[in-house]
């Protein structure tokens, strides 16, 4: 805890020895099973044991990437699928939090609006899609904004229940120095929530992912989701295969950043 | 002096299912810099009346008042102190103690000053920029007095501020506190189930009834010992009886 004495004995040497051995082993083996899996995939194709038809191949793949890579729509595809990702997740963290605000303000308006949103929060979002393209028409505005709805509930719901378990406590002391609502709000309230906040991100990118791809099947003509819906219409699975993987790797890529704004703003846990 | 005093309190709580008597008419008149103790049984209300004086809530009946004026909302002459410490975890313990400060817009040199003489003086200030989740629970409840008395109040309000903590740390925190808040001349209410500690602290030791809690005694301790200090009076020939008079008149049956 206060990190002192950094003389250890050979016992525990040992111990972080083996706690790093045992590390590396499991990532070793985590790497061999992607490597395996592909060169299977790659042999068993080759031999036609499977059919590349249908499951497509990893070094038809790389072609199909070089090939989009070369005429310059790798990257818009990509890009166009995490701008719409990151714009709905964010929107939808920020709203969200922004409403559960409102409704902790005001137990009238979250007592009263609290039968809608377990209704809302109940409703498959992806089912108003169809009238969302119809209003605001085709193209990215509508994605993102079904990508926003998939998060925004559950955001509402889970930060304002954050909001709601605050120690009364905590608060009682604040209101013996004093303060306001406000200061309550900035000074307890929103710090204490900041783990749900984070975690409600978390499961945020991961619904924004599911808005913008369901999104892009129904209207688009550029992105990941595209590519998928597209390259199945043509029977081209190297086009869906490749756009998947690079969806998975985009996707745990964003995790991963969001993941880190846990360590950086809870610092005071460790 | 009269410091405080409590004019004929009663408070009562309303549920959908009915009403609870909380407290019953009690009066009580604190001198400036005495230290008093509530014992009474769980749940008698002994903290419904620190919440009543600390301007929290709302008597159904009756008023306070500290030199001479009502309190009617919380008042800067009133610090109060918790059962746990409630230092919040995602600030340090410096940043803890100022919050008082922080929300009364009162972060001046002068106040500053003043608390960096309180962290020496009371053994934090080497741990001013750690979380409290690195401090020992006995240090945590010392910050927490800290950020108490940083806005200088004439009156605490202790609400079982031991209670969180293990016995020996607890005979070791009492002691620290009681130096401290003598040191500072505050007056005192402390609101606790420990007879022992009631006794040890006290200048007088008021008994509550059961629900609704009304005063059933109110016993003067004195020591023939001098340079009291907690753990001293312990050994004190007065202490076992004073704990049998309190005992005797709490009245506890175990049903």
């Amino acid at each position: 805890m206060l990190n002192e004495a950094k003389v250890f004995s050979k016992e525990h040497e040992i111990y972080i020895k083996s706690v790093k051995r045992k590390k590396m082993l499991i990532f070793f083996t985590q790497i061999s099973i992607l490597i395996i899996f592909f060169a299977l995939w790659e042999i068993l194709a080759k031999f036609k044991i499977i059919d590349p038809f249908l499951v497509s191949q990893p070094s038809r793949m790389i072609k199909f990437l070089i090939k989009l890579y070369n005429n310059g729509e790798l990257f818009k595809h990509i890009f166009v699928t995490c701008y719409e990702t990151i714009i709905g997740f964010v929107l939808g963290t920020v709203i969200g939090t922004i409403i559960a605000i409102i409704l902790w303000w005001w137990d009238f308006l979250s007592k009263v609006l609290e039968p809608y949103l377990v209704v809302l929060n109940a409703l498959p979002k992806i089912a108003l899609g169809p009238i969302i393209v119809f209003w605001v028409g085709n193209g990215k505005t509508a994605i993102i904004i079904i990508a926003l709805m998939i998060s925004l509930i559950v955001t509402i719901i889970s930060v304002h229940t954050g909001f709601k378990e605050v120690d009364e406590d905590k608060i009682k002391l604040l209101k013996t120095f004093g303060a306001s609502k406000f200061q309550i709000l900035k000074y307890v309230v929103l710090p204490s929530s900041v783990p749900t906040i984070i975690s409600a991100l978390k499961i945020n990118v991961g619904l924004s992912w599911v808005g913008v791809i369901v999104g892009e099947f129904l209207v688009a003509k550029e992105g990941l989701g595209f590519l998928i819906i597209f390259g199945g219409q043509v029977a081209q699975l190297d086009m869906v295969m490749l756009s998947i993987i690079i969806l998975s790797i985009a996707a745990y890529l964003m995790y991963a950043f969001v993941a880190s704004l846990e360590d950086k703003f809870l610092g005071w846990k460790n | 002096m009269i410091k405080l005093k409590a004019e004929n309190i009663s408070v009562i709580y309303h549920t959908l299912d009915g009403e609870t008597e909380a407290i019953k008419n009690l009066s009580l008149e604190v001198e400036e810099g005495e230290f008093i103790c509530l014992v009474g049984p769980s749940g008698c209300g002994k903290s419904t009346f620190l919440n009543v004086v600390a301007g929290l809530i709302k008597p159904s009946k009756g008023k306070v008042y500290i030199d001479n004026e009502e309190i009617t909302k919380p008042s800067n002459k009133i610090g109060y102190m918790f059962q746990k410490d409630h230092l919040f975890e995602w600030r340090t313990i410096y940043k803890n103690i100022i919050l008082g400060l922080e929300i009364q817009n009162k972060l001046n040199d002068e106040n500053l000053k003043k608390l960096e003489y309180m962290l020496d003086k009371y053994g934090l200030l080497s741990f001013k920029n750690y979380y409290p989740r690195q401090l020992s629970g006995g240090m945590r409840q010392r910050a927490a007095l800290i950020r108490t008395l940083a806005l200088n109040p004439d009156i605490l309000l202790l609400d079982e501020p031991l209670t969180a903590l293990d016995y020996q740390t607890r005979l070791v925190v009492a002691d620290d506190i009681y130096k401290i808040i003598k040191n500072e001349g505050k007056t005192v209410i402390m609101v606790t189930h420990d007879i022992s500690e009631a006794i040890s602290l006290s200048d007088r030791v008021v008994i509550l009834s059961k629900r609704p809690a009304q005063i059933k005694n109110i016993l003067k301790i004195n020591f023939s010992i001098k340079d009291r200090t907690p753990i001293k009076v312990r050994e004190a020939p007065e202490f076992k009886d004073y704990f049998n008079i309190i005992w005797k008149e709490l009245d506890i049956h175990v049903e």
